[in-house]
């Protein structure tokens, strides 16, 4: 389980200080894809860079969360529920493999691909055996980049750099998978084909993820569970378990209703935000 | 390949183009400032390897510790500066007030700080330099995109890596294009340098041809020391394309 408690965070501008994020509680259990959904400016990127150690938290905790205790307990014929034991380890970056994938995609434009996609296990100090290696040629291979992996990213189009973050990302093995809008570069044709890629390869690791976008149709596409962030200060509104996860725009009534309320929902906030202004 | 070629055709043309202006003004005046070009090159693979050759070594040697002190002080300072604000504001104030300065005014006091052997010359050449490094490294980190550094940071990243692997690789085609610059203002200043308390040294050489109304020698000495500063621009740029091959490929 990964936990958010209580988490703060503001932008501070010499005298100013500018709350972004006021108490944000959340969890995500492992291996689950938790997208938040929500407008421009509403936090979520904060959020995200917040996760990935660039920007200070003001306040709160976030840590993964492992039970233990039930089995034990119930050996010992004890109440299980009572007896549940929480073992908090705070995330950290030195201890946990953090894969991100920003919204410009983060690649050092002096590394070739193959450089980028390796420094995170080279800042790790990761051994790249045989196995890793195959591991890592198969995660090239499934998302199609093997014959670039020697160019430079400028030499790369849109969706190319993009997959070639996946697979930074997805190298690393990461403990969490954080994506901030990855895809919203991208035009329709070339987002359609790198989200696909993306999940593969996603629904073979696993990391717990979480990612932050502004569009329904892909956080119904890629989030096993959905939340909506409120414009201001960050506030959780919805979450909810995502019946149509890696289903691609199901024709069906439940889902265009299901699509039609978070646009409203997301709709009305703004509405509520011009009447304000 | 085909670039370097293109520049020493280049190098060549202007080479033979001031040979020309040369050779019409020899044929033009009268006078022993201007020799004949062929008289200059007649013995000059001798001269060159029996006595040209020991002063650029020399010059090259203390451009060299200049160039390598100016690198070893003015990298971390720029990164500091652009690193931390109390830094800059300490240190602008004096780089700023500094970096306009003729370095050259300052050789009598690197000479009676340093003395007249190489500890001085040596000195001037670091103040030539480095503040042209600070400079471009200080300007250039701070302009280096903060998302730059998202990734690496989520991966646990310390500082020393952090600079490493996107600090230095971000500034140095900005850094190499102030070293060539400044290169350019070491090797004049090489006049100033080895005027004194030496006996080898390219300036020395041209400076002492000079004296001793040896006019041929001193033109043998400002051809090869043209030639020295050519092959140094050129040194960096193969520097440059070798380190910075990603820029290439951007353009």
């Amino acid at each position: 389980m990964f936990r958010i408690e209580h988490v703060s965070i503001q932008y501070k501008n010499n005298k100013d200080t500018l709350p972004v994020i006021r108490d944000l509680s959340m969890q995500i259990r492992q291996g689950e894809a938790l997208v938040i959904l929500g407008s421009s400016g509403c936090g979520k990127s904060t959020l995200i860079n917040a996760l990935a150690g660039s920007i200070a938290m003001e306040s709160g905790s976030v840590s993964f969360v492992k039970e233990s205790g039930r089995e034990q307990g119930r050996e010992q014929g004890k109440e299980a529920e009572g007896e549940q034991q929480e073992e908090k380890q705070p995330l950290n970056p030195k201890l946990h493999k953090i894969g991100l994938i920003p919204q410009n995609c983060g690649l050092l434009p002096w590394k070739r691909v193959r450089e980028n996609c390796i420094l995170p296990l080279k800042i790790r100090r990761i051994k790249i055996d045989q196995a890793y290696r195959e591991e890592m040629n198969r995660i090239y291979e499934a998302l199609n980049i093997l014959h670039i992996l020697d160019k430079y990213p400028s030499q790369l189009s849109g969706g190319q750099l993009q997959r070639a973050a996946i697979a930074r990302a997805f190298i690393l093995k990461p403990d969490l998978l954080l994506m901030d809008e990855p895809f919203s570069a991208l035009d329709a044709l070339t987002r359609e084909e790198a989200r696909e890629l993306f999940l593969t390869v996603w629904k073979q690791i696993r990391p717990t993820t979480i990612m932050v976008t502004h569009s329904i149709e892909e956080a119904l596409y890629l989030g096993t569970t959905i939340c909506i962030m409120e414009e201001q200060e960050g506030r959780i509104s919805l979450q909810m378990e995502n019946p149509y996860f890696g289903q691609l725009c199901p024709q069906e009534i439940d889902y265009l209703l299901l699509q039609k309320e978070l646009r409203e929902r997301l709709k009305s906030r703004e509405e509520r935000k011009v009447a304000h202004e | 390949m085909n670039k370097l070629v293109q520049r020493l055709w280049t190098f060549f043309l202007g080479y033979l183009s001031i040979h020309l202006i040369w050779t019409v003004a020899y044929l033009l005046t009268d006078t022993t400032v201007i020799p004949n070009p062929l008289a200059v090159y007649r013995d000059f693979a001798e001269t060159f390897s029996s006595s040209i050759l020991i002063h650029i070594l020399y010059s090259l040697r203390r451009i060299g510790a200049g160039l390598g002190l100016s690198l070893v002080i003015g990298i971390p300072v720029g990164i500091l500066m652009a690193g931390s604000k109390r830094m800059n504001k300490l240190l602008y104030p004096l780089v700023y007030f500094s970096y306009p300065i003729p370095k050259t005014a300052l050789l009598p006091v690197a000479m009676l700080l340093w003395g007249m052997r190489d500890g001085s010359k040596i000195v001037i050449i670091f103040l030539i330099i480095v503040f042209q490094v600070i400079v471009a490294v200080r300007d250039s980190v701070m302009s280096i995109d903060p998302k730059m550094y998202q990734v690496i940071k989520s991966t646990g990243a310390g500082r020393g890596q952090i600079i490493r692997h996107v600090t230095l690789p971000a500034v140095l085609p900005q850094l190499l294009t102030s070293v060539r610059v400044s290169l350019g203002s070491a090797v004049s200043v090489l006049f100033f340098v080895e005027g004194y308390g030496t006996k080898y040294g390219m300036g020395y050489y041209i400076l002492d041809s000079w004296s001793r109304i040896n006019y041929i020698d001193m033109y043998r000495g400002i051809i090869v020391i043209a030639v020295v500063g050519f092959a140094l621009f050129e040194g960096i740029d193969l520097l440059d394309g070798k380190l910075c091959r990603w820029k290439q490929a951007a353009d």
